[in-house]
């Protein structure tokens, strides 16, 4: 059996991309158009959908419909397309400045709508683009370009946000796991209702030089360390779990999305 | 009927299909009836989480191949600013009905004003144009918000509906016009094969060819600067290209878009230059000076952006004095009436900035009395 490559989705001779070496941005790419091709996605039926940053720059490398947008309101544009034309496949590609900062209102309304979305949040821990600023998802205490001597607040975890607020699925990938995170991007992708795969991700440029971790490969590392399967994870005493990250399929369920239930809204004002 | 459901009413017969948006007074109205009646009608109605969502979902839809429209009044006009501007960058057709309040902030808010006319103009940062149209009658409502989707149709832009209040509010008689009896544009779809498509490869009229996501064209589109096929560039040549292209889309077609309605202007020795329920006070208040032996007549601004600065200097070289009327403290419209008919014509205004209507009361005073 061949392996897919998702090379079929990628722009010709628009390479070399934009991101540095080490980054995690064309792993995450990677692992979702070989997710598309193994589930046989159209370029005509999917509408890729980007915020801005770094992460947000992917629709350029890829030949599906794009609608590359504003920091943070992605999952608002995608909303729009999905709930009007729900055959389409769209997927939003975000970092967590987007997903989860300034767009952050967007996401948990997105997940109590349930509508049939794939957001794919890459968490490099900072504001990649614009010089490693801090944060939604920066941990405490840990250094950034605006954060000199440390975090002083707390940061959201994506996969329960997501729960919390309604979502039918999330999952935590990291680009050291590819094998695995195009597998998660294949169960969101086709999980009816709203999918989250967060892919903890490094940025060895900003992230990792500001956290000690100076050389390309050690965030990546420093990710493969901590990375546990979620089912060992609940394994784990309390204790130890605090500096692990559950990676795997966090949460799957079936909860209707917003596209059926607007069908019986629909067919109740047209029987009345 | 009133104003409000007038506009919801007009943007249904022009084929809107999707809305989104985020209640406020005094625009609430035009949401109800779209939740009312959309889903009837096999349409949607989405109710988001702010007016920032409401405008990206309306985007959104109008590129899945929707005619698409929200409507909101100043605090989130000012909140939408930012990917109204995606709709310009993007030339994606949408109607944005802002329903004027009284600010600042906000303000008095069930109350009418007519101070966003700047900010519909120049709100959203970057350098671009915008259609704006204000009616002044329910009947006006309806047929201007066909005019709006046809305009953001034929010419790949959002449109901005701009009542004031007062308009939105007010009941009238009107018949609503039998399906086929005002025009209804669609915009212009692609035709040849599709991997020669490029989304802002303009014809001859300046306006491109839009394609909807799920059918045989696929295509980009970017809030970034963009070449011809929607992708990235940031060539500076590719850049001046654009931005010109933007412009001179609606420059070109301005005698079609720039709608203004004359009441006994021929003649006029006072014009009075109008717009939304200041019409209505000012064509009183021309009756009433004739009725005084003073030659007074209206033109109204149907179309406010672009500015019809060719028709305010054409009726207002030949007039002795031009009055504007208009329910904002800054002088709006009078900053660009003046603009039009240069610095030595008898130019005054009239404004009120409390929430309360001019009345024509309020326009006979400056009209008839010593400079
Ligand atoms: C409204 C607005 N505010 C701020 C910015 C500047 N900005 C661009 S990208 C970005 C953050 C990007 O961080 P993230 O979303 O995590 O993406 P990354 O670059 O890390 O992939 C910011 C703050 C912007 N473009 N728009
Ligand atoms: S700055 Fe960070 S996120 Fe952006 S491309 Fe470089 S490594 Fe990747
Ligand atoms: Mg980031």
């Amino acid at each position: 059996m061949s392996h897919a490559t998702g090379t079929k989705y990628l722009k010709g001779g628009i390479l070399p991309h934009m991101w540095c070496s080490g980054c995690g941005i064309g792993i995450m790419l990677g692992a979702l158009l070989r997710a598309f091709e193994e589930l046989d996605y159209t370029t005509t039926d999917t509408v890729v959908v980007t915020g801005i940053g770094c992460t947000g720059k992917a629709d350029d490398y890829m030949i599906t419909n794009a609608l590359h947008t504003t920091h943070g309101r992605a999952l608002a544009y995608a909303t729009g397309i999905k709930a009007y034309n729900p055959r389409l496949n769209v997927v939003a590609i975000m970092g967590d400045g987007d997903g989860v900062t300034i767009g952050g209102n967007h996401f948990i309304h997105a997940c109590r709508r349930n509508i049939d979305l794939t957001a794919v949040i890459l968490n490099n821990l900072n504001f990649g683009m614009t010089g490693g600023q801090v944060s939604g998802t920066t941990p405490p205490q840990r250094y950034t370009s605006t954060t000199a001597y440390g975090n002083p607040e707390r940061d959201f975890d994506i996969c329960a946000l997501a729960e919390a607020a309604g979502a039918n699925y999330a999952a935590r990938c990291t680009p050291y796991h590819g094998w695995e995170m195009k597998e998660n991007m294949k169960e969101a992708l086709t999980k009816k209702g709203f999918s989250v795969v967060e892919v903890v991700s490094p940025c060895p440029t900003h992230f990792g030089r500001h956290n000690e971790m100076k050389e390309t490969p050690d965030m990546l590392h420093w990710l493969r360390d901590r990375a546990i399967s979620i089912e060992d994870y609940r394994r784990l005493p309390e204790a130890e779990r605090t500096e692990r990250l559950a990676i795997g399929t966090l949460v799957s369920r079936d909860f209707p999305d917003f596209n059926t239930q607007y069908e019986l809204v629909k067919a109740r004002a047209q029987k009345g | 009927m009133q104003g409000n459901h007038a506009i919801a009413e007009g943007a249904i017969y022009a084929g809107a299909r999707f809305y989104a948006g985020y209640p406020i007074t005094p625009s609430s109205e035009i949401a109800e009836e779209c939740s009312r009646k959309l889903p009837k009608l096999g349409g949607v109605y989405i109710q988001m989480e702010d007016e920032i969502a409401s405008i990206a979902a309306v985007i959104g839809a109008s590129l899945a191949g929707a005619k698409s429209f929200t409507a909101t009044s100043g605090p989130g006009f000012s909140l939408m600013q930012e990917n109204l501007g995606l709709a310009v960058m993007g030339e994606v057709p949408c109607v944005v009905v802002d329903v004027q309040r009284a600010g600042p902030s906000t303000g008095l808010a069930t109350r009418p004003a007519q101070s966003d006319i700047m900010q519909i103009r120049w709100g959203r940062h970057g350098d671009q144009s915008v259609i704006a149209l204000c009616p002044s009658s329910v009947k006006e409502c309806f047929t201007l918000t066909v005019t709006a989707f046809n305009f953001a149709e034929r010419y790949r832009v959002p449109v901005v509906l701009m009542p004031d209040e007062i308009v939105g509010h007010m009941r009238e008689n009107v018949e609503v016009p039998a399906p086929g009896e005002l025009e209804v544009v669609d915009r212009k779809r692609p035709a040849g094969p599709p991997a020669d498509y490029k989304p802002f490869k303009a014809d001859e009229d300046g306006v491109a060819p839009l394609a909807a996501y799920g059918g045989e064209y696929v295509f980009h589109v970017s809030s970034s600067m963009h070449g011809l096929d929607g992708y990235s560039n940031n060539d500076p040549a590719n850049a001046a290209w654009r931005v010109k292209q933007l412009h001179e889309k609606i420059d070109r077609h301005r005698d079609e878009i720039v709608l203004t309605k004359r009441f006994g202007t021929d003649d006029a020795d006072v014009l009075l230059v109008t717009l939304g329920a200041t019409t209505r006070s000012g064509r009183a208040a021309a009756i009433e000076a004739r009725r005084q032996g003073v030659k007074a007549g209206v033109l109204q601004l149907q179309t406010v952006w672009p500015f019809p600065d060719r028709e305010v200097a054409e009726l207002g070289r030949r007039a002795k004095m031009i009055v504007v009327p208009e329910m904002n403290y800054s002088g709006q419209i009078a900053g660009e009436v003046r603009k039009a008919v240069g610095p030595d014509v008898d130019l005054r205004q009239v404004n009120r900035y409390n929430g309360t209507i001019i009345t024509p009361q309020d326009i006979l005073a400056v009209m008839l009395g010593a400079k």
